[in-house]
Formats: C-alpha cells, sequence, structure tokens
C-alpha cells in the first residue's frame, strides 16, 4: 500500500518502460496518439511510482491520491503505468481499443474501475478534480487530486471556470499538472490557438504556480514533493515537455498526435525503447 | 379547481428536508439559488450547499466529482443553461460514467414567461432522454415534485427532472405513491386516451371533465417519467381507445409525445401532439396569453380531442 519510492535512475527507466508499452499497445500500422501520451511519460511515471498513495489491491481504497487524465487521448501512459504498478495484468494492454476491451480509446471508469473519471472530449477533468476535491474536504480526507491537463487543451473554457472555483474554494490538494509540449492536433499552439502565458493565468486566477522540465524526474519529484507542503491555494505545475519524446520520428510534430507507425517504424522505435530500459 | 403549489418552493424545502435527513446530499448552483430554490439549503445548511458561479460546465463536472467521493448532488439552475449549456458534460462527466448525479432544470418550458426564447427552455426533455443512462422526470404537480425528489435522491444514477416556475394546480394527493417509470390512470375515459406530464396534465383532466358533457369519454394518463417510459402500460392503455393524443408543454419532436409513439410503434393506433410546434418562445407579460400563443391550453386540447373524435 502507499508509495513506492523508487530513484531517479529507475523513474527514468520507468518513463521509457511506460513509452515501450505505449508503442507496443498500438502496435504497428494502428494509429493512436503518440505524441501526447508519450510527453508525459516522466509525470505519470513519478506519480504513479514515487508520489502518489494508492494500491492496487485496494483501488478504491478512499484515502488514495485520484489521478484523473483530463486529455484523455494521452489514457496510453495511464494504462501503461496502472498495468506496470500492478492493477491490471500487463498482457490486457494487447486489448487496447479491441470490441469489448475495458481498455477504452479514451479513459472509463465504468469499464476499468481503476481509473477514477470518465474524459476524452476536453476541458472537463479539473472540474471533475475540483469536485472529488470538495467531497474528500468535507469529509475531512486530506488524499490529493492529480489532473493532467494538455497544453493544447487549455484552449477549453471549461477550464478556466474550473480553475475560478478551485482558487475560490482554495482546494489546496488540488494539482494541476500541464504538460506543456507547445503542439496542438493541428500545430503549434502559438500559431493554432496561443494560449499566451499560462504561468501568468494560473497566477492570476489566485492559483500557486511553479514551472519544471517534464522530462526530468528528480524535478518532478521535488515540484510535487513542495505541493504537500505550499501554500492553501490550488497548485499549477507547468511541465515543459517535447510531444512525441523518446519516439524520434514523432518528436516535435503535430502529425503524430494522432498516427500510424510502419512494421519497419515500428520495429525501430521498439529497439530504441529497450535499449533505453535496459540501460 | 385544485389547490395549486409552486413547484420550486416544495422542491426546495424537500430537498433541505433529504439534506437534513442524509449529509451526503448536497445541493449546487449556479447563481439562481434564489429562482431554482435550493436556497433553503445554502441558507440553512450551508456545509452541504456548493455555489458554483455563473459557469454551468464546470457545475456539471464539480457534481460528477462529488458523487464519485459518495455525496449525493443535485446540481440546479434554469434548464436552459443546464440541459443545453452543460449538455457534454453531462454526457460525459456524469452519463457514460452512469454516476449518482441529479440534474434538476427549473424554470422549464414556457414558464419564465417574459425573458422570452433565450429562457424557455421547451428542448430539455429530447435532448435528456436521448442520453443513455439518463432518466428523465417531469412532474405534474408540486405533491409529485415532492414524491420524485425524494425517489431520485434514493435512486443510483443520473436523473434529470425539470421544473416550471411558476404554480401548479395539484393533480394528486400529498404523500400519493411515486414510482420513477410509472404511469398514473387519472382518469378513466373509452374514447380517446390522453398521455401527458408537466402542467398538461392538469388541463387534460379539465378538458377531459368539459368534455364530459358533450358525450365524448376521454381517459388521462399522467406520465410523470418520461425515461425509461413504462412502456406496457402505454400500450395497455390505448388497446381499447385506439386514439391517443399526447400533450406536453415541450417541442413536439422528441419530448414525451414521442416516447409515447415508441412505445406504441407496433400499435395501431392513431396518435396526435399537442406541444410546441418546433418553434421557440418568445416574451410575454402575460402567462396565459403566452400558452394561449403556443396552444398550451385546455380549450386546445378540448379542440384536438373532437377533431379526433370526428375523425
Amino acid at each position: 500500500m502507499g508509495t513506492e519510492t523508487r530513484d531517479a535512475c529507475d523513474l527514468k527507466r520507468m518513463a521509457n518502460l511506460l513509452r515501450r508499452d505505449i508503442v507496443e499497445m498500438i502496435g504497428p500500422d494502428n494509429r493512436g496518439h503518440y505524441g501526447g501520451a508519450l510527453s508525459c511519460a516522466e509525470i505519470l511515471a513519478v506519480l504513479y511510482f514515487y508520489k502518489m498513495r494508492i494500491d492496487s489491491k485496494n483501488p478504491k481504497w478512499v484515502c488514495r491520491d485520484r489521478f484523473i487524465m483530463s486529455k484523455g487521448h494521452a489514457v496510453l501512459t495511464q494504462y501503461a503505468a496502472l498495468a506496470e504498478r500492478g492493477f491490471f495484468p500487463r498482457e490486457e494492454l494487447k486489448t487496447l481499443k479491441n470490441l469489448g476491451s475495458r481498455l477504452q480509446g479514451h479513459p472509463d471508469m465504468c469499464k476499468l474501475g481503476c481509473l477514477e473519471a470518465n474524459t476524452g472530449s476536453l476541458g472537463q477533468g479539473l472540474s471533475v478534480g475540483n469536485g472529488i476535491a470538495t467531497g474528500l474536504k468535507m469529509d475531512g480526507n486530506p488524499a490529493n487530486v492529480y489532473v493532467l491537463l494538455g497544453d493544447g487543451e487549455l484552449n477549453e473554457g471549461q477550464v478556466w471556470e474550473a480553475a475560478q472555483f478551485a482558487a475560490h474554494y482554495k482546494l489546496d490538494r488540488v494539482v494541476a499538472l500541464i504538460d506543456h509540449n507547445g503542439i496542438q492536433a493541428t500545430g503549434p499552439i502559438r500559431e493554432r490557438m496561443d494560449t499566451g502565458s499560462i504561468l501568468e493565468k494560473f497566477r492570476a486566477f489566485g492559483w500557486a504556480v511553479s514551472e519544471v522540465d517534464g522530462h526530468d524526474t528528480e524535478a518532478i519529484k521535488k515540484v510535487l514533493d513542495s505541493c504537500d507542503n505550499g501554500p492553501a491555494l490550488p497548485k499549477a505545475i507547468i511541465a515543459d515537455t517535447v510531444k512525441g519524446k523518446g519516439l524520434r520520428i514523432a518528436e516535435n510534430k503535430a502529425a503524430y498526435h494522432n498516427n500510424a507507425l510502419s512494421a519497419a517504424e515500428y520495429r525501430c522505435a521498439i529497439d530504441e525503447l529497450s535499449r533505453l530500459v535496459r540501460r | 379547481m385544485n389547490k395549486a403549489q409552486n413547484p420550486r418552493e416544495i422542491y426546495g424545502k424537500t430537498l433541505l428536508a433529504l439534506a437534513r435527513e442524509n449529509r451526503n446530499i448536497v445541493a449546487l448552483d449556479a447563481d439562481l439559488s434564489k429562482s431554482t430554490m435550493s436556497v433553503y439549503i445554502e441558507n440553512e445548511l450551508p456545509a452541504q450547499y456548493v455555489e458554483c458561479g455563473i459557469a454551468e460546465q464546470n457545475m456539471l463536472g464539480t457534481a460528477a466529482g462529488l458523487a464519485l467521493t459518495g455525496k449525493i448532488p443535485f446540481a440546479n439552475t434554469f434548464a436552459v443553461f443546464i440541459a443545453g449549456r452543460a449538455y457534454d458534460q453531462i454526457r460525459q462527466s456524469v452519463s457514460i460514467a452512469k454516476l449518482n448525479v441529479k440534474i434538476v432544470g427549473s424554470c422549464a418550458g414556457l414558464s419564465d414567461f417574459s425573458d422570452g426564447a433565450t429562457h424557455q427552455m421547451v428542448e430539455d426533455i429530447a435532448i435528456m432522454r436521448v442520453i443513455p443512462n439518463m432518466t428523465v422526470i417531469c412532474p405534474s404537480d408540486a405533491n409529485q415534485v415532492e414524491a420524485a425528489t425524494r425517489e431520485i435522491a434514493r435512486y443510483h444514477g443520473p436523473v434529470y427532472m425539470r421544473i416550471g416556475r411558476g404554480d401548479m394546480c395539484d393533480i394528486s394527493e400529498k404523500g400519493a405513491d411515486f414510482e420513477i417509470g410509472k404511469t398514473y390512470l387519472k382518469r378513466e375515459g373509452t374514447q380517446l386516451t390522453v398521455f401527458s406530464c408537466g402542467i398538461m396534465t392538469a388541463m387534460a383532466l379539465e378538458a377531459a371533465e368539459q368534455l364530459e358533457g358533450e358525450q365524448i369519454s376521454v381517459r388521462v394518463v399522467d406520465v410523470p417519467t418520461v425515461k425509461p417510459i413504462d412502456r406496457e402500460s402505454i400500450v395497455s392503455f390505448c388497446r381499447d381507445t385506439k386514439k391517443v393524443l399526447c400533450a406536453e408543454e415541450h417541442s413536439i419532436i422528441g419530448g414525451l409525445g414521442s416516447a409515447v409513439v415508441e412505445a406504441l410503434r407496433m400499435e395501431r393506433v392513431e396518435t396526435d401532439f399537442l406541444g410546441i410546434r418546433d418553434e421557440f418562445g418568445q416574451s410575454s407579460n402575460d402567462l396565459d396569453a403566452l400558452r394561449q400563443r403556443y396552444g398550451l391550453t385546455v380549450e386546445e386540447i378540448k379542440r384536438k380531442i373532437r377533431e379526433m373524435i370526428a375523425s
């Protein structure tokens, strides 16, 4: 039960293991959301293997920390983390998006009980996190609520309704992580729909804001730990990341937001990630 | 005419009573608590009230999150701002996840008569009914509002309940039986069956009574649960009359009438609709004049019935 502490080297390896799981899950010649899933691998590795108090034997443990993948298309990373953490057999990752599978293209908690919310249509996860945090507060339950949002997702107005709410009620257990990879489905955010300074926006809404290198597991650990004793405000962590990180063909390319690898590209990716995992 | 009571008042007081009995009941509102009457909880049990500001989409997501911690959230605002504006949140955060969220659309239909089309929700039953896992209730008097509020608090799962702004004539006794998914035979008749909900049930009963003097015998069946529709009873009620009129304060597209006709699709019966004919409402300083403009009157029900009986 609880935290499974790992050192930085292990967490780095874990992030790459999650990446290999993601590539295997999608498989050759299948479309999948590589870009946004790969960019948040370190964030999920640190959350699931260092930070969150969770229990794979008791997924509904009332004191567990909650994680909501608001950018639901990146649920592949969460599936990988849950499987590696023992919430369901790794074998099941192969069933991704098969008819009848518990592993839907976007998270469905009715099908896979260790998920905390249903997301997919962007912009809704932070509101659900607010509700969970409000309910926990009413019950005096000190669990943390982590919500991962995409930077493109910040285009959605509901995110700012939620930001306003969390600040108004000083939901200090809410930690919003922004996977700031700078690219949305159709191109660079700055060109498609510029979100401006994410830091200044959250700060103006009354949040405590930090920035971190989203691929530096040691730095992510530190910033998440600092949230535990931070001010009585909701916390936003802007994690600078690279879209498609770890898959050379996909890095920093909007085209791989949702795309397929050929059989040759697939083999190459698996080899490359396997080398990183062994190291 | 029977006693009239205000459904919003009764709703607010019932919710407060329920919240006193069960501290897991939480009311949310989007800056309209004084209209939806969630203000009773806000004032009396502030720890069980969550003001969400004028931000309905976040309110529905918040309600979903509260349900995930075992609360029984009642999300309140005008029907148009909840069933319309927060549709995707109701669909994804609440309904696909089958969460125990109660969605209460206030001031529905034409009841917010002076505010005009933007505030007069005549499409909510249709858009809530089409969502899988959703239960849709349109109580027909204030006593039913009370009973339905208690019943939906007990029921586990997403529910949409629509409530009007103005007083409603009693068509049932206080404390009368109310079950989700059940129809209520309010008046026996042999020539035609009226299925109705909301304010139209009291009007249908009045129309049926007046038509008795013209030797026209009309059965009136109240259908406060539009989904799941009580198909068996709907079918059995029109096997003898063969003529069916559906009356509702809602668009004739997708509402109670559509649900009834779907239930009757294998039956050889003549059906017609009385409701809003695919148009928006408009402002009126007089509710009766507005209802008359859109054909939601006892006279119009009588005219329709006479027409159907004569054919």
